[in-house]
Formats: C-alpha cells, sequence, structure tokens
C-alpha cells in the first residue's frame, strides 16, 4: 500500500512533465471480455483484456482509448495485471499507473488515449492478461427528458459494440447487466442476445483497430440519481481525542427532470407508481464507533433519520426533509466523531492522519469534492498523500480560542464517485504540549481576571483626592463608624441593664441582697465606664456636618439612656430597700410600678430609635 | 471593641459572598430553566418574530452595522419593501450581533443562530441580578434574593424568553427592570453618576423594545405621586430631570423613535411633570428664600398670574393633540387606554392571539402563587414588617396596651419610602395592562416578583425570628424571658460551642455577634430588645412553625409548576411540534420541510404569498420574498392579501397575478388537527379584507352568524380560494373528507383548480405549496365568458387590448 502511494505521487509529479511520444506497437489483443453495469447511475466498464507482442520490441506501454464523449465523463480508471489465470478480483491486482496522452497524428480524432505503464516490458511473443475498470458519470442521458410525477424514468445509454481500441481484436464480447426492470428497446446487432436482465453482443471475431459499432439501449431505472453538485468533507482532528467530522452536501436529482404538479396525496397512496423515480432516502455507511452524529440543514435538525451500529460499521439512513424528484435540490449537514486512535497513527516523529477521502452515502456521484483537512495549531510539515489527482491548496482556519490559527489543507477532486473512497494520509509534526495552550489561556485568563477583580476592589480609584464629594464621603463613612460605634455602646448598655434586671429577679428568688448589691456595684462602674467611652464620639458627631440630621436622634438616644438608667437605678434601690425592710411581694410592685410603667415605654421607644440608628 | 469590629466585617464579607454565590445560583437557574426547549426539541429559533430577528442579526454580522442601518429589504413587502434599519427596534439584534462579534474575536466559532437561541436565556439571568438590585433598594439583600429566585422562574417570563424565543422582550425585561434600579438608586442616593447611567439604561430599554413607553409614563407617574405627596427632594428632582433631557435626547436617536420622542403623546406625560417638577424645585427655592409671610404673599401673586398661562399653554397643546385623528397616540397605545378602541377599529391588532385581555386562569397559569403574594406584599411595602407581626400578635396576646396602640399608630403613619411608593405604583399599573392584553403580563411578572419577594422574606423573617426566639425558652422550662442573649444559664454553653478563643470578659460582645451571626441578612437585635417588645413581635411557636412549613409548601408548588411550565407549556418552538401517541414521539416537522423545498426548488425572486403570520418565517427560513409579513405596517397590502385569498379563484388569481405572485403557501391542519391554520384564521382575513375592500362582506361567509365550512357553510365560503386550496384533493384521502380540527365533514368534496395547481404538498399536509398557472391559458377563457356577458362596448374593448399579444 505504501509502495503504491510513492510510486503514484511519483509518477503523479513525472507525468506533468513528461510529454509522451507515442507509437503504436505491434500489440494484439487476443481476447477481450467487456462488462458494463448499468443497473446504477454509475456506469462500470470491466474490461479484460489479454495482451500479446507480435512484434519484435519489447513494450513497456498498452495505450486504452475512449470516445471523446465519454471520456469527459469518465471518473475513475484503473488497470490491474491479472496474473493468475481465470477469475481474480481486480482489486486483488497491484493496480498500474496510466496517464493521459496526447493521441498521436494517424489516431481518429475525438478520441482520449490513456497509457498504461507496465511493471516490466512485454516481449516478443509473451502475453498478459489487464484487467480495466473505467467508471463513468452522468452518461446515462433520460429520455424524455422530463416526466412527470406517475412517469417512469427512462435512460438511454451509448456505446460501441466494439471495443474501440487501437491494436486488432482477435475475438471480443461485451455484457451489459441492466436493472430488472422494463427494456425499452436496444440495438439489435449480430449476435445480441437477451438474457433476463443482461444483454450479450459477442462474439466478434478478428476486429480491425478502431472499430466502432454504435448501439443503443433504452432501458428503465429507477435507481437513485442522486447526484452532489458539492460536497465539502471537513476533517479536524483534536488531539484530545477526537476526529471531527462535517459533510455539507449540496444535492440534486439527476436524473429526468420531473414536471407539473407534484401530488402528495397520490405520492402517499402508491408511492412506487406515484414517484418511483424519486428516492427518499440516502445510506451512509460510516466507519465504527462513530459517535454524536447529527443530521441537520441551514434551518435546524431534520428528524427523519436513523442509526445503527455493530463493531464493524455504523450505518446511518437519512430521509430528506421532501422526497427528492428529478432536478429537485436539497442541502443538507451531516457530521460525526470518530475516535482518535482509529485514525490518527505515528511514525518515525511524524504522524499522519489515514481516513478514506470520499462520501460514505452509497452510489452517490459527486461532481466537486473538497475535503478539507483541520490541522491542529501548531502543525509543520504538513504533507498530503493520496492515491490519485486531486488539486491541493493551504489555508488556515479559526477557532475555539486560536491564535495562529490552524493548518488547513484543502485536495479538490472533480467528479468522484465511490472508487474513490479510499484511504489518503496526511503526514504532519505536532508537539503534544502544543495541546495545553487553549487550557492554560483559559486559566491565565480567568486568573488575571480575578486578580484585576481583587486590585478593582483594594485601589481607591477616585481621581480627585481633594474633591468636595469625595471628602464628604470619607467623612460620611467616619459618622457612620461612629454611629456605629455610639450603637454598640449603648447596646452594650442595655445589656448591662438586663443584668440589673436579672439581679432582681435573682433576689426575689433567692432573697440574696448581698449579691444583688455586689452586682449593683459592678453595673455602676461599667455604667460609668460606658459613659465615658461615649463621649468621645458624641463630641465628634458633634463637630461633624454630615451628622447634622443623625446627631438629635443620636442625642435623644443617649439621653433616653440615661434617663432609662436612672430610673432603673431607683427602682433598683427601691426594690433593694424594700428587700432590706422585708415588705412584702405586693408592696414592691406597687412602688415599683411607677418606674417600671416608665422603664418599659423607655426601652420600647430606645430600641426603635436604635432600630433607625441602625438602619442608617 | 476591636474583635466586635472584626467579627461584623468578617460576618459582612461571609454574608457578601454568600449573596454572591446564591445570585450566581440564580443565575444558572434562570439559564437552565429555559433551555427544556433546546434539550426537549433542539436549538432552534421559537415561532414567527424571532425568525425575523434572527434574519436582522444575520445580516447585521454579515455586512456590518452601517449597512444595517441603510438596509432596504426587497424581499418583504413586496413591491414596496422595507426599510428595515429605520423601522425595527435594534437593541435585541444589536446584542446578539455584539455577543456574537465578541465570540468570535475570541475564536470561539458559535454560530449566528447559536448565539440568537442563547440570548433569552442569558438575558433572564440579568434580568434576575437586576431584579435583585432593585429589591435591594426598595427592601434590603433579603426581599432581593427572594424576588431574584422568583423573577428567574417566573412562568409568564419564561414564556417569552426561553432558548430560542429571540424577541425584543428577551432583553427588554431586563432593561425595564434594570432602568427601574437605576432610577431607585438615584432617589435613593441623589448621585448625578446614576442619572446618568438611568438615562443609557433608557437609551438600551428604547432600543429595544417599544415598551419603553412603560417607563416614560410610570417615572412621570411616581415623580408626580412624590410630588403631590409633599415629598419633593433634590434626590427626585436628580432623579427624574436628567432623565428626561438625556433620556429623551438618546431616545430621538433611535431611527424607529426618532421624533417621535417629543412628537408622540406617549411621551407627554413626561415632558409636563418636567416642567411640574421645576416649578415645584422654584416654589422650593424661593420659600427657602423668603420669610413664611413674604412667601404667602409671592404665592397670592404668581398663582394668579401663573395659571393663566398654564391654561393658556394647556389649551394651545389640547388643540394640538386633538387635531390629529388619534389624538396623538400609536395604535397600540389607544388599545392600550381604551381596551375596546382595537377590536372596533383595527382589525389587526385585534387579530393578534396575544393582544386579547388575558383570563383568570391565565393569571394563574403565568404568575401562579405570585398573584396571592402580591398583596401580602403590597402590605408589607405600605407598612413595615414590624407592624404587619404587631397585628398578627395582637390576635396572640389578650390586650392591646397602650404602648403597643402608640406603636401602631405610629407605625401606620410613618410615611412610605419613596423606593415603596414606586414599586407600588408600578404593579397598579401594570396590573392594569396586563388585564387590557395578555403580552402584558409579561411587565406585570417583574412587579409581582418583586413584591412577593418582599412579602415572602419578610415573612420568614418574622416566622423564623419567632421560634428562634422562643426556642431556648423551651428548652429552659423557666419565668425568664425569652431570647439567646439574654437568659444567663445559656449563655456560657453558647460561647463555648461558638467561640471559643472568647475570653470571659468579653462575654457579651461575643453573646452578640453569636446572635447576629444567627439571625438572618436583614440584622435583628434580639438581645437588645426589651422583653415586651420581644413578646409583641413573636408569634406563637406552633403558628410559626406551621406558618413556615406552609410558606415552604407554597413555595414549593411555585417552583413545580413553573417547571412544569418551562417544560411542557411554554417550551414548544411551534416551528416543528410533536404528538405523543401509542407508538411513542410523532414529530410533525411540515413547516420546514415546505420552507426548505421552497428554497431550495424555486427561483430565488420567486414572490411567495401566503397569510401574514408565515412572512417572517418564509423570508428568514425560505429566503424567498413575501408580499406580506408579521411586520403589519401597510393594513391595505395585508388586506389585499386577505381579499384574495376571500376571493373566488379567478378573482384571486388576478389579484396575486397583478402582485407578480408566483406560489401560494397556505397552512391546513384538517388531515392531522393542528388547529392554528389558515381556515382557523380565515374570518380574520375577511375581515381586514372587507375593511379596505368593502366587496369582502363578512357576513358572506357566515352561516347564522356562524362560521362553518361543512355542506351548511354558504356558497361564498365554498368557492374562495382559501377554501379551495386547503380542501384541494382533500377528500381522496378518506374518502369522506373529514376535517380533524373542525370536527365536520367539508361542505364541498370535489372540486377541480383551474387557475392553480399544486407543486407541494408537506408529509401531514399541514403546508401546501401552490404555483399559478401562466396567464397565457387564462385570457382565452376570460374572453370568452365576457363575451357571453351583456356589455358589447367594453367586451370589445377588451377583446382588441388582450387579444394584442397574440
Amino acid at each position: 500500500m505504501k509502495m503504491k502511494l510513492n510510486l503514484f505521487s511519483f509518477l503523479f509529479t513525472f507525468t506533468i512533465l513528461s510529454s509522451h511520444v507515442l507509437s503504436i506497437s505491434d500489440l494484439i489483443l487476443t481476447k477481450v471480455d467487456r462488462r458494463i453495469d448499468l443497473s446504477t447511475q454509475i456506469v462500470r466498464t470491466t474490461t479484460t483484456l489479454k495482451v500479446e507482442n507480435a512484434g519484435s520490441d519489447i513494450v513497456s506501454e498498452i495505450l486504452l482509448s475512449f470516445p471523446e464523449n465519454h471520456a469527459i465523463h469518465l471518473a475513475y480508471l484503473s488497470a490491474t495485471l491479472n496474473e493468475g489465470r481465470g477469475k481474480a478480483k481486480p482489486s486483488s491486482g497491484v493496480s498500474l499507473p496510466y496517464d493521459e496522452v496526447v493521441s498521436p497524428k494517424d489516431f481518429p480524432n475525438s478520441l482520449k488515449v490513456y497509457s498504461v505503464t507496465l511493471p516490466k516490458g512485454l516481449g516478443k511473443g509473451d502475453s498478459l492478461t489487464l484487467d480495466v475498470l473505467a467508471v463513468f458519470t452522468h452518461i446515462l442521458q433520460p429520455f424524455p427528458e422530463k416526466i412527470t410525477q406517475a412517469d417512469i424514468q427512462l435512460l438511454l445509454f451509448q456505446e460501441s459494440a466494439h471495443y474501440l481500441t487501437p491494436y486488432p481484436v482477435k475475438v471480443q464480447s461485451l455484457t451489459v447487466k441492466l436493472p430488472d426492470a422494463r427494456i425499452e428497446s436496444y440495438s439489435k446487432l449480430e449476435n445480441t442476445k437477451l438474457q433476463g436482465s443482461e444483454l450479450k453482443y459477442g462474439p466478434y471475431q478478428n476486429i480491425p483497430p478502431f472499430a466502432y459499432l454504435p448501439m443503443v439501449i433504452h432501458f428503465e431505472n429507477n435507481q437513485p440519481f442522486a447526484v452532489a453538485k458539492e460536497l465539502v468533507r471537513e476533517i479536524e482532528i483534536s488531539h484530545w481525542g477526537n476526529v471531527q467530522i462535517t459533510e455539507h452536501y449540496n444535492l440534486v436529482h439527476g436524473g429526468a427532470e420531473s414536471k407539473g404538479e407534484f401530488s402528495r396525496l397520490d405520492y402517499q397512496a402508491r408511492p412506487y407508481v406515484r414517484g418511483a423515480s424519486a428516492f427518499r432516502r440516502l445510506v451512509a455507511k460510516l466507519p465504527p464507533r462513530a459517535h454524536s452524529v447529527y443530521y441537520r440543514d441551514e434551518i435546524g435538525n431534520i428528524s427523519t433519520s436513523n442509526l445503527w451500529g455493530d463493531s464493524k460499521k455504523t450505518q446511518l439512513e437519512i430521509e430528506p426533509r421532501y422526497p427528492i424528484f428529478g432536478g429537485w435540490k436539497i442541502a443538507f449537514t451531516i457530521g460525526y466523531g470518530l475516535p482518535l486512535q482509529d485514525f490518527l497513527f505515528g511514525i518515525d516523529g511524524k504522524r499522519f492522519l489515514n481516513i478514506s477521502f470520499g462520501s460514505p452515502i452509497n452510489e452517490l456521484v459527486i461532481d466537486t469534492l473538497i475535503v478539507k483537512v483541520v490541522l491542529p495549531e501548531g502543525s509543520k510539515d504538513i504533507s498530503p498523500s493520496v492515491p490519485f489527482p486531486v488539486k491541493q491548496r493551504h489555508e488556515t482556519k479559526f477557532s475555539h480560542l486560536d491564535i495562529a490559527g490552524r493548518p488547513v489543507v484543502v485536495l479538490e477532486k472533480n467528479n468522484a464517485v465511490p472508487e474513490h473512497n479510499e484511504h489518503f494520509q496526511v503526514y504532519y509534526k505536532f508537539n503534544r504540549l502544543s495541546m495545553l495552550r487553549e487550557p492554560l489561556m483559559l486559566i491565565f485568563g480567568f486568573f488575571f481576571l480575578f486578580v484585576a477583580s481583587i486590585v478593582y476592589m483594594h485601589a481607591d480609584l477616585s481621581i480627585s483626592k481633594t474633591s468636595a464629594s469625595y471628602l464628604a464621603k470619607i467623612q460620611w463613612e467616619e459618622v457612620q463608624a461612629t454611629i456605629h460605634q455610639v450603637h454598640t455602646i449603648i447596646s452594650r448598655c442595655l445589656t448591662t441593664h438586663d443584668k440589673l434586671e436579672a439581679s432582681l429577679r435573682d433576689l426575689s428568688r433567692t432573697g440574696d441582697i448581698q449579691a444583688c448589691k455586689a452586682t449593683r456595684k459592678s453595673v455602676d462602674s461599667s455604667l460609668k465606664e460606658l459613659t465615658k467611652e461615649l463621649k468621645s464620639p458624641v463630641t465628634f458627631l458633634q463637630s461633624s456636618p454630615q451628622a447634622t440630621q443623625i446627631l438629635p436622634k443620636v442625642e435623644e438616644v443617649i439621653a433616653k439612656e440615661r434617663d432609662l438608667q436612672e430610673r432603673l437605678m431607683a427602682k433598683h434601690s427601691t426594690v433593694v430597700d424594700c428587700y432590706e425592710k422585708k415588705l412584702g411581694g405586693r408592696e414592691i410592685e406597687n412602688r415599683v410600678a411607677s418606674h417600671q410603667q416608665k422603664i418599659t415605654a423607655l426601652r420600647q421607644e430606645i430600641d426603635d430609635l436604635m432600630d433607625l440608628i441602625d438602619e442608617i | 471593641m476591636a474583635a466586635t469590629d472584626a467579627q461584623t466585617s468578617l460576618r459582612h464579607a461571609f454574608g457578601n459572598v454568600l449573596a454572591f454565590f446564591i445570585l450566581i445560583l440564580i443565575g444558572v437557574l434562570a439559564f437552565s430553566i429555559r433551555l427544556f426547549s433546546v434539550i426537549k426539541y433542539e436549538s432552534v429559533i421559537h415561532e414567527f418574530d424571532p425568525y425575523f430577528n434572527y434574519r436582522v442579526t444575520q445580516f447585521l454580522t454579515k455586512n456590518g452595522i452601517y449597512d444595517f442601518w441603510n438596509w432596504f429589504d426587497d424581499r418583504t413587502w413586496y413591491p414596496l419593501g422595507r426599510v428595515i434599519g429605520g423601522t425595527v427596534y435594534p437593541g435585541l439584534t444589536l446584542t446578539a450581533g455584539t455577543l456574537w462579534w465578541i465570540l468570535n474575536s475570541l475564536n470561539i466559532p458559535l454560530s449566528v443562530e447559536t448565539v440568537c437561541v442563547f440570548t433569552a436565556p442569558i438575558f433572564s439571568a440579568f434580568a434576575s441580578w437586576a431584579t435583585y438590585l432593585l429589591t435591594k433598594e426598595v427592601k434590603g439583600p433579603g426581599a432581593g434574593l427572594t424576588a431574584a429566585v422568583l423573577l428567574a422562574m417566573v412562568p409568564s417570563y419564561i414564556s417569552r424568553s426561553v432558548a430560542g424565543s429571540y424577541d425584543n422582550e428577551a432583553v427588554a425585561i431586563f432593561a425595564l427592570i434594570f432602568t427601574f434600579y437605576l432610577y431607585i438608586k438615584t432617589l435613593n442616593t441623589g448621585s448625578l453618576f446614576y442619572a446618568t447611567l438611568n438615562s443609557i439604561a433608557y437609551f438600551y430599554m428604547v432600543c429595544s423594545w417599544g415598551g419603553y413607553t412603560f417607563i416614560i409614563n410610570l417615572i412621570p407617574m411616581h415623580a408626580l405621586l412624590c410630588i403631590v405627596t409633599g415629598r419633593y427632594s433634590s434626590r427626585l428632582y436628580i432623579a427624574y430631570a436628567p432623565l428626561i433631557v438625556l433620556g429623551t435626547l438618546l431616545a430621538a436617536l433611535v431611527p424607529v423613535v426618532g421624533f417621535n420622542a417629543v412628537m408622540t403623546s406617549e411621551h407627554f406625560a413626561s415632558f409636563l411633570v418636567f416642567i411640574l417638577i421645576h416649578v415645584v424645585a422654584l416654589v422650593y427655592y424661593i420659600k427657602g428664600i423668603l420669610s413664611p409671610k413674604m412667601f404667602k404673599v409671592a404665592v397670592a401673586l404668581v398663582v394668579s398670574g401663573g395659571l393663566a398661562v398654564c391654561f393658556a399653554m394647556i389649551a394651545v397643546l389640547v388643540a394640538m393633540v386633538a387635531s390629529s385623528p388619534t389624538m396623538g397616540w400609536s395604535g397600540r397605545s389607544l388599545s392600550l387606554l381604551d381596551p375596546t378602541y382595537a377590536s372596533k377599529y383595527i382589525p389587526i391588532i385585534a387579530s393578534v392571539s396575544e393582544h386579547q385581555p388575558p383570563t383568570w386562569p391565565s393569571y394563574f397559569m403565568d404568575i401562579n402563587v405570585l398573584a396571592f403574594l402580591v398583596p401580602a406584599g403590597i402590605i408589607v411595602s405600605f407598612f413595615c414588617a414590624k407592624i404587619v407581626c404587631l397585628i398578627f400578635s395582637c390576635y396572640s396576646v389578650e390586650f392591646l396596651t397602650k404602648s403597643r396602640w402608640s406603636l401602631l399608630l405610629q407605625a401606620c403613619f410613618s410615611p412610605l419610602s419613596d423606593a415603596s411608593s414606586f414599586v407600588i405604583l408600578y404593579i397598579v399599573t401594570s396590573v392594569y395592562f396586563s388585564g387590557v392584553m395578555v403580552r402584558l403580563m409579561l411587565v406585570l411578572a417583574p412587579a409581582a416578583c418583586i413584591l412577593s419577594g418582599i412579602a415572602l422574606s419578610q415573612a420568614f423573617d418574622v416566622f423564623t425570628r419567632s421560634i428562634k426566639l422562643q426556642l431556648p425558652s423551651l428548652s429552659i422550662d423557666s419565668p425568664v424571658d425569652a431570647g439567646d442573649g439574654s437568659s444567663e444559664s445559656v449563655v456560657p454553653d453558647d460561647t463555648v460551642k461558638t467561640d471559643k478563643t472568647e475570653d470571659t470578659q468579653k462575654e457579651r460582645t461575643s453573646k452578640k455577634s453569636r446572635s447576629r451571626k444567627s439571625s438572618s441578612e436583614s440584622v435583628e437585635k434580639p438581645s437588645s430588645k426589651s422583653q415586651i417588645k420581644k413578646r409583641l413581635s413573636v408569634l406563637p411557636l406552633e403558628t410559626s412553625i406551621i406558618a413556615i412549613v406552609l410558606l415552604v409548601l407554597l413555595g414549593a408548588f411555585y417552583v413545580v409548576h413553573s417547571v412544569w411550565a418551562a417544560a411542557e407549556a411554554y417550551s414548544a418552538p411551534s416551528i416543528v411540534l410533536t404528538s405523543h401517541s401509542h407508538d411513542g414521539l410523532h414529530v410533525f416537522d411540515d413547516f420546514r420541510e415546505a420552507y426548505a423545498w421552497l428554497s431550495h426548488n424555486t427561483e430565488v425572486d420567486d414572490k411567495v404569498a401566503s397569510w401574514w403570520d408565515y412572512g417572517y418565517q418564509t423570508t428568514a427560513m425560505a429566503n424567498r420574498t413575501v408580499i406580506v409579513d408579521n411586520n403589519t405596517w401597510n393594513n391595505t397590502h395585508i388586506a389585499t392579501v386577505g381579499t384574495a385569498m376571500s376571493s373566488p379563484e379567478k378573482a384571486a388569481w388576478e389579484i396575486f397575478h397583478s402582485l407578480d405572485v408566483k406560489y401560494v403557501l397556505v397552512v391546513f391542519g384538517g388531515l392531522v388537527g393542528y388547529p392554528s391554520d389558515d381556515i382557523n384564521k380565515f374570518l380574520w382575513m375577511v375581515r381586514i379584507g372587507g375593511g379596505v375592500f368593502p366587496h369582502i362582506k363578512e357576513p358572506d361567509y357566515l352561516r347564522d352568524g356562524q362560521y362553518r365550512i361543512d355542506n351548511m357553510a354558504t356558497p361564498t365560503m365554498l368557492n374562495c380560494l382559501m377554501y379551495k386550496l386547503s380542501y384541494y384533493r382533500f377528500v381522496e384521502t378518506d374518502g369522506k373528507a373529514f376535517d380533524r380540527v373542525r370536527r365536520t365533514e367539508i361542505g364541498k368534496k370535489h372540486f377541480k383548480l383551474t387557475h392553480f395547481e399544486e407543486v407541494f404538498t408537506t408529509h401531514h399536509w399541514m403546508v401546501r405549496i401552490y404555483k399559478l398557472k401562466p396567464p397565457k391559458n387564462r385570457i382565452r377563457g376570460k374572453t370568452k365568458k365576457s363575451k357571453s356577458k351583456a356589455n358589447p362596448k367594453t367586451v370589445s374593448k377588451r377583446k382588441e387590448l388582450k387579444r394584442n399579444p397574440f
């Protein structure tokens, strides 16, 4: 495989440089067997040539000729040496290099000639067997060209019953395989036989070179004529373990054009009669272990698809949004992911992608196939190797936080058929560390974002440090802090009051006057301290212009607190007095009642004021 | 002291971080609850208008901002076209375009469609954050968080902002709330900085949605309320005046608004109040200079002179306004002020289902339990929570002492703050508007969320505090006063538990800080309260627990309902339908099937006629020129299409042919039972068509006032184009032609089309596309017919005219 590829690429470059001078050698085709397969829209011609060198020179090239009107539709050509006698598969042999040559002067006009180079020269009297596979597209002509929904699709195929070759042919025969359907008409030449769906011409003997015997077959073919006007396959490699393939199809039904009404009713009632030529589904064979398959078009997901999978392959059956009649178009996108290790390999320091070239959809003719291989950012020394001639160019694609962009190898091939679904390779060098670039970028990005926000939160960004509003703001903050201070002091006072009250309750329970007095003393001292503490913030507030609004409230609170303090003290002394005098509980209550009421009211007011202050 | 400060700041920091994370979670919730549509269906633009916005965004990203402003769209309103740049509110498009541009310049390859799909969820996260800010300004952070959670999943807002619902409202609600927030913020701080931000936010709102008129009327109303209630302050002036000046200037920059910002009556109130506020400011200023006596004299002078001038001005204004037929109001505003206006004069506005008044169930569907919480929220905003609690506690405590009475009275007459009066004004007006149009339920939702958030958070506050105050007293069975701070026996345990490092001297401070830590965001200090006060604001323990359980249940019900609404009711993209049958999910993707067919299999310049509902979708998805679309700016054009649809085939062909139409698209649900199809909308076509072309008469299509398509239907109905295009060959599907939407057999089953041919029908027959047959065949038929007519003169003329081509 590898050797073949190298050989091909070598020859490919060589062909461009060389211009051949041809001479007809003395070759004789002793036997020619041709099989033409017309069962699908792709016409495959398999020719088995038995070549004998009747001359004396050693021959190293064999010429294959096609009429020009066919040659322009030639999509694929391969010639293989059939070494073993009998039926060897064409693919088993190594396909031989060929190239297009200018037809010599003594050749008839409108003929395209390809020359196949033999691996070793053919000596005198030697013979060999050559299998030639030629694949044509667009040579089946719909006739009539326009049909209605109810009509069947009829096709016209024109060929020569004799093998068109520059060499004399001793014995030749032609078999045409037709689809299992009606055959409208065919050229009845000598030795023509119709067996089932196979049409046989020949054998004919001793035909001179360049013999052309026209024959026409008019037959029914309702196979899907799916033609992709353009297919863009994007193969994106991610070294995180995925090969993402996105295929943009631009399909058209290449058969007989539909005319007149399209009736859904007829189509639904008898889909195979009214709408026989339409196709409603396509089958794509994806590689095994394909995942995240999607099928959509530019206006959203298309829900009519099915997916099966086993270890050998994944089969995707897609139904376009509407049945495609002749001439109707549709565009859609298929995408899927593949595991990287199945397609990416390493060889002496280089990596290479080995993946199939063509579309996974069965029997699809592709007018323009563009394969884009998107390599990871930072790939170097890129060299693609494709087993057949393609146009190449390079692009850059930006995606997912790229800085330099990803190198893209663009391969373009016109007139591609399923035979082109061969594997091709893209060699490149890639440093594994480059993989970490984007995650690191993100990490640092967020890191700096956080750092910046920390800096912002801690830095004072005001432009002018002397402006009135700035000073006012600072002052206001100070005022707030002071008010907060006042607030805490007063609330501490209140807790001290609570303590006093608690001591009174203890007194009523235990009757321990001494303990109560001790508490009273400690409370007195702490209250005094608190009053002292209160002084400095209050003076600050009085001096500060910003606090004018809040100051009265603060002063009110302080005054009320004083009042409350006095009342409490009075109450306390009264109660203690009463206890000392051992008065009854009722008596005490009576005496205290007036104090108690005031205390409650004051406490209430202070609480409200405190709430108010706190809200500032 | 220092320790306390450190503790408090730490506590604040902790609270801030907690609030920050809660907000992030709220954002995530708001975003992810709207992703049901993407998960259940797909990432696709929804409904009708979003497709237009999507198309405009695509144009913007492709051609840049300058081409966008100058864009003359020839794909729509054929042959008139439409100047998109000047007739579209560009806020949404520019937002999504900017998002896309930023992402792409960072090389994050998101498609325009993806950005558009996710714009609405992103902005609803922003909206819930804005709600937090607004409610925080009104009632504190606790209420703010609650309101933000409620808004994150209020069904009414979800219905307009699920992923894919790429409509103006998606960003406009955020802009609305944010503008209100900045207004309140300015009102509270009196900062010019916020006032400027406020006018920029207002500018963004003007860019985004026609609903900006709500702001420009509500804020003046509030300013007026403040002035009338004697709450004029310099802060009010700073909040109001810059907004009007800057805001109006900025609004005039938006092409679609332009001079409307000063010319139409919607903006009138703001200018009137603008004048008024200056007068008031002047009066206050003069009052400050003059002595009270002098002031009285001055008032007398000015009032007599000023009134005369005012009357003159008002008279001029009234005359100017009255000279225009709609009093300077746009149709939509008028239909708001007079709910019956649209149905009388503008059938196009009335024909849109979202312009109908809502039903009661739709309130429950759209704002759910908020409907019950809003009154509570209003009460809480009117009075403070304490009072509510006091009132409640009156039931539990047998008697009202004098002090309690005074407290109650004092609180009741405590003046309403500016912010809460604004919120109350907001809810009152939006309740009215939502009662006029279902669509404006969306404006009600944020107000309802804010007030419910206030109510819920205050209720929780009261109940949890009651429980907290009573729990320790339960654990120690003593008559000593309740409260964690003041019962001495508990304190040592608590200090040991919480602050081991604290030495015994600082017992009290630690006590306090602990109690603070355990209390909720809005700090209350039970330790410093007196016994009575505590008793006053404390509800019985059982009541509190039961109430909290009930509140949690209520909240849970709301969450369940919202999630259900997001998942089931509001996530359908309406462009693709699904149904569950016994053999699994069935997808109806007919619309896109038809649009894809149109876009791939017709000529680029072909014109497609359909009812205006499908105009935006056709231009966006099929990229074909349409005759009318959802913009509905030209009533006559729509009436022409309506007339064509309600005319017999031949007349319809002529109308369509004169409009250069090649394809006619109808939506037909009779086969699969899709109810919002063209036959059900047909009466509106007749009405709108008849409004301009009097030969179309609605009664001709009705049998005894009933709209029917069965064999009792009128011949006019059975012969009109819409009927024929919808039911063409329908009888051959089941032999009986049973319409599953109307649940009858159709009236006329077998007929042929002479001037139209069917070119495409989708899989479920939901969209049928017909092609106009070429005119050659037509003219012969017509000349024959006209020959048979009696008027020989016109016939001969016609003959000459028509025969010329042959």
